[in-house]
């Protein structure tokens, strides 16, 4: 394939530097890491973010009047402009602060969801999503009486979107949808989904998770009630996330929990909350890791998610290729739409079996149900063998990874 | 017949095997070699009762008690992980309860296969240990009831 001049200035080995992980030997072979959909590693100066904090300024944030509490809340805020500015998103105080998306989707359910719906309400979710946006529902509806209903998945991984608009009608309140599937690396017609959700007066929830990193996103232009993200899986630090939701909803909803931080005014008669996003964000929030999300979220927009995009589908079509032609190998999603992710089960071997084995030779894969029993369910297989990619991984690592694979195949069978 | 091994002389002998392989791939082999080799449980056995549940792989096991020693038996859906569990029963099976009980089982750690213990493969040795244990327990425990 002739490359670019763009993807010329994708300088690999330059990237892979910039990631002091990369360079450890795991079983006694170089690390192999394709477990990016997990969790990617962080580049250094993520790291160096987070000794920076600890070292020179940390200090409990707002209210504080000294130097160090003022130099942090500077760093923390300017996490939530960055934020805003990464999604575009209409204004800051959008930006919620959370630990994750599963946070990110239960305070949505325990304050929207649990205070709007009631019986003959019903949510619409999809058969691709992560246990973290179906469990959060299930408890809502049983709390509400309103009810959950699934939008079937195809034999290729897609969403079987003549269903979805079967099921979509005036009694349905909320849709949640994952983005990109962290199982089959589906990309779902959301703003189709959005719009469509719209019209009927249902608002949309959109789980991130697995988009954020690859996809340039545009919550404004999605016009998505509320969007999810995890930090870490942007290069960033464990412990963080974002929920985005719209001003004019955020205001209308009650805060999820309650403490420092959140209030105005306590008194024993009557508390009254604090404005937003600070509303919701109670107690002393994780500010070292939301620091660093920042150093993250500069370095994924300087590498340049577009480059980044380029070099992950390369990957993703040869691993793809490359995985076809091993003898047994059967690929779990094909989507027209995908991001990074190979999903496969081979006949005859069990996924946990072939991990073990990819582990011995310093190759790190998933193996398992990835948390989406009801979509293992669907294609009728215990859990797949997942090899996800980021913008670290090579070629070359997808050689070792297949090279692994048919050694362990041999074996295993 | 030769005399029963004891628990501790039967680590000491796969720690042994062990110690002629330079590789993890020529551990694994070897573990992968035991699994296929370890005879399988009868469908009536593989039933939710007898399943020791993880995230990844299933394991069933049975046991009884054959005049006064535990008599194991076991299978899995995944072939290192029935390589595994055919080494525990190598070692502790057809021995007494109470010796069972005490088994230190520190050959796990001397063959490099450790991390198989580890909390969260709760499908791994842990889980498969316990349950041994947990069966020569009650069998200790009828032994007593019935002196």
């Amino acid at each position: 394939m002739p490359n670019t001049g763009l993807y010329i200035a994708f300088d690999i080995e330059q990237i892979r530097s910039y990631f002091p992980v990369l360079n450890r030997k795991v079983k006694d072979k170089p690390l192999v890491y394709f477990d990016n959909a997990a969790t990617t590693q962080k580049p250094q100066v993520v790291i160096d973010a987070l000794v920076d904090y600890y070292s020179n300024y940390n200090a409990n944030i707002h209210r504080g009047i000294h130097s160090l509490a003022e130099e942090a809340t500077a760093a923390y805020e300017e996490t939530r402009d960055t934020v805003q500015r990464f999604i575009k998103a209409g204004h800051r105080e959008e930006i919620i602060f959370t630990r994750g998306v599963t946070e990110s989707i239960n305070l949505v359910a325990y304050t929207w969801a649990r205070t709007n719906l009631k019986a003959g309400d019903e949510i619409i979710i999809s058969g691709m999503e992560h246990h973290s946006n179906i469990v959060p529902w299930q408890l809502i509806t049983e709390m509400t009486g309103a009810k959950l209903n699934v939008i079937p998945v195809d034999d290729h991984g897609e969403l079987m979107m003549e269903e979805f608009y079967k099921l979509l009608t005036e009694k349905v309140k909320l849709v949640s949808v994952v983005h990109a599937s962290n199982s089959l690396g589906t990309i779902n017609p959301v703003k189709e989904i959005i719009d469509a959700a719209h019209k009927v007066g249902a608002i949309v929830l959109i789980d991130g998770a697995q988009s954020t990193v690859h996809l340039d996103i545009d919550v404004q232009e999605l016009d998505c009630d509320f969007f999810a993200i995890s930090s870490h899986k942007v290069y960033g630090p464990t412990g963080i996330g974002v929920l985005y939701g719209k001003k004019e909803i955020l205001e209308a909803m009650p805060p999820f929990m309650g403490g420092g931080e959140m209030i105005k005014d306590v008194t024993f008669e009557k508390t009254t909350w604090n404005e937003l996003p600070y509303k919701f964000e109670a107690g002393t929030p994780n500010i070292a890791d939301t620091v660093a999300l920042k150093a993250a979220i500069d370095f994924v927009e300087r590498i340049g998610k577009k480059q980044v995009r380029r070099h992950e589908e390369e990957l993703l079509q040869y691993a793809t290729e490359q995985l076809e032609s091993i003898d047994g190998i059967r690929m779990i999603g094909k989507a027209k739409q995908k991001v990074s992710v190979a999903s496969f089960v081979v006949d005859g071997v069990h996924p946990q079996d072939l991990g073990i084995m990819l582990d011995n030779q310093g190759v790190a894969v998933r193996t398992g149900h990835h948390c989406t029993q009801p979509l293992m369910n669907r294609f009728g297989i215990p859990g797949t063998t997942r090899a996800s990619f980021a913008m670290y991984n090579t070629k070359d690592e997808i050689d070792v990874m297949i090279a692994g694979l048919n050694k362990a195949i041999k074996l295993l069978r | 017949m030769s005399e029963l091994k004891s628990i501790a002389e039967t680590e000491d002998e796969i720690v042994e095997d062990f110690s002629l392989f330079d590789t993890w791939d020529e551990k694994y082999e070897y573990i992968i070699d035991m699994g296929k080799k370890l005879k399988p449980l009868e469908e009536q056995y593989k039933k939710e009762e007898n399943k020791i549940k993880g995230c990844q792989s299933t394991v069933w096991m049975i046991s009884e008690l054959k005049d006064g020693k535990v008599v194991y038996r076991a299978e899995s859906d995944a072939v290192i992980v029935k390589g595994l569990v055919s080494m525990l029963i190598r070692v502790l099976s057809g021995h007494a309860p109470q010796e069972i009980i005490d088994a230190k089982l520190d050959f796990i750690d001397k063959i490099g296969m450790k991390q198989h213990l580890a909390q969260t493969r709760s499908n791994g040795l842990l889980s498969m240990v316990k349950q041994m244990k947990l069966d020569a327990t009650v069998y200790l425990a009828q032994q007593a009831s019935k002196n």
